[in-house]
């Protein structure tokens, strides 16, 4: 099965170590002037597709990234971890502001039938939203099975991926026909660094650029945002002097 | 012109150690007070000598690289910084006294040990500016990688890359790009460390002219016992065919582990740097083909010295990086300690030790990049400013160290505080390539020695008759005693803002050419012997130089609206502020008799200890 086509996405998203500060309107927070990279489990999944091409099971991996011009940095560092090309759906301004898992959806399943991709690989969900629904909708408009919060993943045979996924009380293994969306949870890789003559190489990869017009996407956003608040400050605690206090205060808060 | 300067500085210095009056001096007398046209030079610091202001090379603060060149950089530096963040382990390496394998694989994949050799010899092809910037994330990381890495890149094979010829250069430079092989830089010797002319390698070309027999033994070489390519230096019989005599001249050579004769030692115990390997190097009747002549025969000293020369601006770089994450720490800790009642952040000693730690960093980032612009910008001449930043940016990295664990208490005091690491490994910088203090003497001699020639081009002229040097020369002396400025305003190429700070300057550079012009009437050619005043004259010339990279930055970033523009200019004022008065005071210490007279008595304190063979007063308790 070495003809495998393998699709990423690759989102941008606020780096993982930057303090998020709300907007002072609550409808969103500060991402001016603010560290992005690309979101970690996509990079996790986008690592899985590099070792499976690696392995030969694998001939082309596509990455994709829909949003602002800035998300070409995040396609460049794909490029130099191992993708073979970039497709960048452009989305600006106020678009991008509304844009939400369906249209992403639609817009990633739309451009996995244009390339003919086989296994679609996504992250278990982004780091700023949270939403982990952008592989099992594009998994439904394909009507295709899903492999989601995979923690390993073989193949069988020339169509069929063997995934493990970590479930509550234990291990889950199951079994997925291609062409098929798999998402990749932690512990699945550990991706590896671009390297500087990688990065240097990925300049020269073919990189194109759509938009949703082109892919004939409605990408309105379906959901409303009502605000954006902090998450409450957690309230001291006092230190207890004896079990018996301990237990009259449980009771005075009504939990025994 | 940089090599002759750098060669003849450093004949300079070898007299006035010596403190003789060797036929080397007259040399010198004859050099400084020569009759040819003096050189001139776009060095800001070399004109300072003059009491000139040349601003040519200062501002605007350099903006040298092209839309790709930033574009990469700024793509490195992720990679670079999660890798020393996420995957190297500084405190291991220190502990473990080595780089472990994986992390040397993973820095041989990641480009690391070939970051500027030309891209189509297998490096990255980096300019200085974009090296800087690399070097500036090791150096907030692992010192210890570092020293392994610019052993290697900055002086192990930087003499094949700014000398080799094209053989040379295709042979050598793909294999110690990639990290296939490890270069290492063999200079110092037993009997030769900060006089470099003195050592006492020798290689002999062989009867049939195919070979150099080198033998001899190189100690405290970086990387020298996980080396496989080295840049040596030997004496090696020059013939001079104008006098028909033979003479011992140093010459470079690429030697290889692997040519019979060569051995490394153990690796050395040391107080920091510890995860870089530190040997020394034998060479027993190694023949070295003709072809592995580094430079010209006798070229060698120069070859040594450029190296040397061309590697600093990565050292004030590095060390900016150190300063930085220093800060990061340094901060943590005060705004989150209590004591008291009150946060340290809140307490005046501790403001002031965090403001004169910003400014350190500050002057030193400044410098770095000044420093690497010029040089990516074609500049020759910057080996004053080199050494300048070398010798700041290693004091400082050592003061924002010290006053970080003083901030930290008695938990910065605890190695696993990881504090008490980065100290030990700051220690060496002040040492190495170049000690401060030669590199102090190498600033005022060089720079005094331009002056000389200057000088006498004009006493030549007034005798001569030239009514117009006189009268301008003479306007310019007596401007100074009546405390005028005698330099050129530079409010044009300045933010209006900081006008205050580059008049200030203004008037520093009209005094301290005012000193320079004075040293060299009173003492002449006996100035090489007057090191206190010598080592004072360059911390007047270390902060002029300061003063011009924080006014040209801060400037920039008002006129580009950066966003922390503001707080730029308060750093620049403060630190121009501080500098004035520091050279004021330095340069009045010339010539003031108080101070020649403590310098004195300096002297004979030190003298009558060694005399004494240690601490001459006897203890006060007389038991």
């Amino acid at each position: 099965m070495a003809s495998l086509r393998a699709l990423v996405g690759c989102k941008r998203v606020i780096d993982y170590a930057v303090k998020i500060r709300v907007k002072p309107d609550n409808m969103g927070v500060v991402t001016e002037g603010i560290k992005h990279s690309m979101n970690p489990f996509d990079e996790i999944a986008l690592e899985e597709a590099v070792r499976m091409k690696e392995k030969k099971i694998v001939s082309e991996i596509v990455a994709v990234s829909c949003g602002p011009p800035e998300c070409q940095e995040t396609l460049r560092t794909a490029l130099a971890m191992g993708a073979d090309r970039a497709i960048h759906v452009e989305i600006k301004g106020e678009e991008y502001q509304g844009l939400q898992p369906l249209a992403v959806s639609k817009m990633l399943a739309k451009l996995i039938q244009n390339e003919k991709v086989d296994i679609a690989f996504f992250g278990k969900q982004a780091i700023d939203d949270d939403s982990n629904q952008t592989g099992q909708m594009v998994a439904s408009l394909l009507d295709w099975p899903q492999a989601t919060f995979a923690s390993k993943i073989e193949t069988e045979g020339s169509d069929t991926l063997k995934v493990m996924r970590e479930i509550d009380g234990g291990l889950e293994h199951i079994k997925v026909k291609l062409p098929a969306v798999v998402t990749a949870d932690l512990r699945l890789n550990e991706p590896r660094y671009a390297t500087l003559p990688n990065i240097m190489k990925a300049k020269k990869k073919p990189f194109s650029k759509m938009s949703s017009e082109e892919l004939g996407v409605d990408i309105k956003p379906r959901l409303q945002v009502k605000s954006v608040v902090d998450p409450p400050v957690r309230e001291a605690g006092s230190t207890v002097e004896n079990v018996d206090e301990l237990i009259t205060k449980l009771k005075d808060v009504g939990v025994v | 012109m940089a090599s002759l300067l750098l060669r003849s500085a450093a004949t300079l210095i070898r007299p006035c150690l010596q403190r003789s009056n060797t036929p080397v001096s007259s040399v010198l007398l004859s050099r400084l007070y020569s009759d040819k046209k003096p050189p001139e030079t776009d060095s800001f610091v070399m004109n300072t000598f003059l009491g000139r202001m040349n601003t040519t090379e200062v501002f605007p603060y350099p903006d040298v690289m092209s839309t790709e060149e930033r574009e990469n950089i700024a793509m490195f530096v992720d990679p670079v910084n999660k890798f020393f963040e996420e995957v190297n382990d500084a405190a291991r390496n220190d502990k473990e006294e080595t780089v472990p394998p994986e992390i040397m694989a993973q820095l041989k994949d990641m480009g690391a040990f070939g970051l500027q050799v030309p891209t189509n010899l297998k490096g990255l092809g980096l300019t200085n500016t974009q090296y800087a910037r690399l070097t500036e994330i090791i150096g907030g990381y692992d010192l210890g990688v570092g020293i392994m890495l610019g052993a290697h890149q900055s002086i192990g094979f930087k003499g094949i890359l700014l000398f080799g010829n094209e053989q040379q250069k295709e042979k050598y430079l793909p294999m110690v790009a990639s990290g296939e092989k490890i270069a290492a830089y063999c200079l110092t010797e037993p009997t030769s460390g900060s006089d470099a002319n003195s050592i006492r390698s020798r290689a002999v070309k062989s009867d049939d002219g195919k070979h150099y027999v080198l033998n001899g033994g190189k100690i405290w070489i970086s990387n020298g016992g996980i080396a496989d390519i080295f840049t040596v230096f030997a004496q090696t019989p020059v013939l001079n065919p104008a006098t028909g005599e033979t003479k011992d001249k140093v010459s470079a050579f690429i030697v290889e582990r692997s040519f019979p004769g060569v051995t490394s030692g153990p690796p050395e115990k040391k107080m920091g740097i510890k995860a870089s390997n530190t040997a020394e190097v034998h060479f027993d009747n190694v023949h070295v083909p003709v072809e592995n002549l580094l430079g010209g025969e006798g070229e060698g000293f120069k070859v040594a010295m450029n190296i040397l020369n061309n590697g600093r601006f990565g050292m004030a770089s590095a060390l900016s990086g150190t300063m930085r994450k220093l800060i990061s720490r340094a901060v943590d800790q005060v705004s989150n300690r209590v004591q008291f009642g009150n946060k340290l952040e809140v307490y005046g000693v501790v403001r002031e030790k965090l403001a004169r730690m910003t400014l350190a960093h500050f002057v030193t980032e400044s410098m770095a990049y000044l420093l690497s612009g010029n040089m990516d910008s074609g500049s020759v001449e910057f080996q004053l400013e080199a050494a300048i930043s070398k010798i700041y940016g290693s004091e400082a990295a050592w003061m924002v160290a010290d006053e970080c664990i003083q901030l930290h208490g008695g938990m910065g005091f605890m190695t696993e505080c990881g504090l008490e690491r980065v100290m030990r490994d700051l220690r060496i910088f002040r040492i190495f390539e170049g000690s401060n203090d030669i590199l102090r003497l190498f600033i005022s001699l060089t720079g005094l020695q331009f002056a000389g020639k200057h000088l006498r081009a004009v006493q030549s002229s007034i005798k001569s008759g030239d009514v117009n040097t006189l009268f301008s020369e003479g306007f310019k002396r007596t401007k100074r005693v009546m405390g005028m400025s005698t330099v050129d305003s530079i409010n044009d190429q300045v933010h209006h803002k900081l006008a205050t700070s580059a008049n200030q300057m203004a008037q520093c550079v009209g005094e301290f050419g005012g000193a320079c012009d004075h040293l060299l009437m009173k003492y002449r050619k006996n100035i090489i012997h007057e090191q206190f005043l010598l080592q004072r004259l360059a911390n007047a010339s270390i902060d002029l130089y300061g003063m011009a990279a924080v006014l040209s930055r801060t400037s920039k970033s008002l006129s580009d609206g950066s966003p922390s523009a503001n707080h730029e200019l308060l750093l620049a004022t403060t630190f121009c502020q501080q500098a004035n008065s520091r050279i004021k005071t330095n340069l009045a210490s010339l010539s003031a008799r108080f101070d020649i007279e403590l310098d004195s008595s300096m002297a004979d304190i030190a003298k009558a200890t060694t005399e004494n063979g240690g601490v001459v007063s006897v203890h006060p308790l007389r038991i």
